[in-house]
């Protein structure tokens, strides 16, 4: 993060557009040892793309639809400095963010239980297939409206948008997961005297983990996806009303600046995420956690 | 078809591993059935070390399964120590062909496995892991994972899992068939001083005659899938072995000579079927 020495404005912009290179490999080692001159092309490209938005918003093109970076700014100094029209922004963060850990927290609890415990018994997975395809391919953002009928404009209706998302993202990576464990290693540990219980624990779970962790990067995307668009079916406070109110008052740069914390919100997840995956699998050779990260 | 019990059965002791008209047939996944053994019967003594040969994908692993209660039997009955297989055996080690230890435990607590699972406390449990993996060789290494260790460790780790666990039926699958000969050979001389005085009957197979005429009191030759006991001959060289010297000696040439006639016919059947044969 030393790299982000360019003007304050472009550090969340610039993170913005790196997720994709600089997360997915996972082993901050990789990342450690690219050379400068990737970042400072990184950082080129930012100064160069956030330059000509705020260039061809004074010039050409309409900043009132389209606004600009400085706008964006000077609205997130705003929303840090003297509140939202929602009331104080963190309390407005803290909302959507507790909405989305708790959807996660609970989607991914529930989504490795089923999925582990379907993926060793081939009965009931065969039995519940269908049921588990037809649910998984209803749209499920629309159960948003569902759940504020439901659940009513609080928290839980949210919880539950995010819950639905994560839960089917996490559940079919942890079926996989423990349909997949080499049987080499199951047949061993009951040889050595597993009972089913210590089978789960020590072979099936571990073996899983890296299929869940996988799943679990996703998954706390859609969690935030879930909240937001719970929040704005119907709200109170958090980000997704914040943006929602933006758009009603055709504000562009309110709906950036609310992007740009999610994205942000996001990253850190997804840093947590990482740092977790590194712990749980500190076993595997160096090897080849580099190679699944390209 | 035919059969042979040990010199010394009758009515002594009850066999540590009897199978009698053994018979394992799988489902393919086009639903045929598939025989991979038939009819096979073989009595293992206590103490006794039997080595199982045959060709390529004969179904020698299947006749383990069975043994340890991984797979049931289709016909026939299979008995561990006197009492009919129903699930795993008390008392039953296994090595795998393939690496058995888990990646996510280090030396120690894969050596120890086997005990915490039965539930014996992680202090005792460790003390004896911790002994074994001296047994093998392997002290200094206890905290190490196993990506981190050589094959040749690797399949150390797995000895002491299963030795540690003291079984009285050893059942060993092709253990060294993935290490380079030097390593193979010395594995060979560290399983036969760690077997020899523990009473545990070895049940070992292998593809490499000289690898089961130098451990083994008896070599099972098993026919061309599906398979079956084609012949039994005695090995009677004396132990305590050094299987890099046993192996220059004139009798051992001699066994070699008669099981190779034995096994080539049973080869050359299988190389005639083809590599789709080849499960």
């Amino acid at each position: 993060m030393s790299h982000d020495t360019a003007t304050p404005v472009t550090t969340p912009a610039l993170e913005q557009t790196v997720p994709q290179v600089a997360t997915v490999p996972g082993p901050q080692r990789v990342a450690r040892r690219r050379p400068w001159r990737v970042y400072a092309v990184r950082v080129a490209l930012v100064v160069v793309w956030l330059g000509s938005w705020e260039l061809a918003a004074r010039t050409v093109i309409d900043p009132f639809y389209y606004s600009m970076p400085s706008q964006i700014w000077n609205r997130l100094v705003d929303w840090f400095t003297n509140g939202t029209s929602q009331g104080s922004i963190w309390t407005n963060i803290a909302a959507t963010l507790e909405e989305a850990v708790l959807g996660f927290l609970l989607g991914t609890l529930a989504g490795v239980v089923l999925g582990v415990v379907l993926g060793r018994s081939r009965f009931t997975a065969d039995v519940l297939a269908p049921f588990i395809k037809g649910a998984n391919a209803i749209p499920r953002i629309v159960l948003a409206s569902l759940f504020v009928i439901w659940f009513g404009l609080g928290m839980s209706s949210k919880v539950a948008t995010a819950f639905v998302l994560v839960f089917f993202a996490v559940f079919f990576n942890s079926f996989q997961g423990a349909r997949e464990v080499d049987r080499v290693l199951v047949d061993n540990s009951r040889i050595l005297g597993a009972t089913r219980w210590q089978l789960m624990r020590s072979v099936i779970l571990p073996s899983a983990t890296s299929w869940i962790l996988a799943s679990m990067h996703v998954a706390f995307g859609f969690a935030l996806i879930g909240a937001i668009v719970g929040e704005f079916t119907g709200a109170d406070k958090g980000l997704g009303l914040l943006i929602n109110h933006s758009q009603g008052n055709f504000d562009a740069a309110g709906i950036y600046a609310g992007m740009l914390i999610t994205t942000v919100l996001a990253l850190g997840a997804e840093w947590l995420i990482t740092q977790l995956e590194v712990r749980l699998t500190s076993w595997r050779p160096p090897a080849h956690t580099a190679s699944s990260g390209i | 078809m035919t059969q042979m019990h040990s010199s010394a059965s009758g009515a002594g002791p009850a066999p540590a591993i009897s199978l009698s008209g053994a018979t394992k047939r799988f489902l393919t996944k086009d639903g045929t059935p598939f025989t991979a053994i038939r009819d096979v019967t073989l009595e293992v003594a206590p103490g006794e070390f039997v080595a199982v040969v045959g060709p390529t994908g004969c179904g020698k692993s299947t006749t383990l399964s069975l043994i340890s209660g991984l797979e049931g039997a289709s016909e026939g009955t299979v008995e561990v120590a006197g009492a009919a297989v129903d699930g795993i055996p008390d008392g039953v080690g296994y090595m795998f062909q393939g690496d058995a230890v888990l990646p996510w435990k280090n030396v120690l607590d894969n050596v120890a496995l086997g005990l915490r699972f039965r539930g014996m406390g992680r202090r005792e449990a460790d003390g004896l892991a911790r002994d074994w993996i001296g047994r093998v060789g392997l002290t200094g290494f206890e905290d190490r994972y196993p990506h981190q260790l050589s094959g040749g460790m690797r399949k150390r780790v797995a000895m002491a899992q299963s030795l540690i666990t003291e079984p009285s039926v050893l059942l060993l699958d092709e253990p060294f068939g993935a290490l380079d000969v030097q390593t193979r050979e010395l594995m060979q001389d560290e399983l036969l001083g760690l077997w020899s005085g523990t009473g545990a009957a070895c049940v070992f197979v292998t593809h490499d005659l000289t690898e089961a005429i130098s451990l083994a009191d008896r070599v099972v030759v098993m026919t061309a899938g599906p398979a079956t006991v084609k012949d039994v001959v005695t090995v009677d060289l004396p132990r305590p072995r050094r299987v890099e010297e046993i192996r220059l000696t004139p009798e051992f040439i001699e066994l070699y000579k008669r099981i190779w006639d034995s096994l080539r016919e049973e080869v050359e059947i299988t190389r005639a079927r083809g590599a789709s044969r080849v499960a």
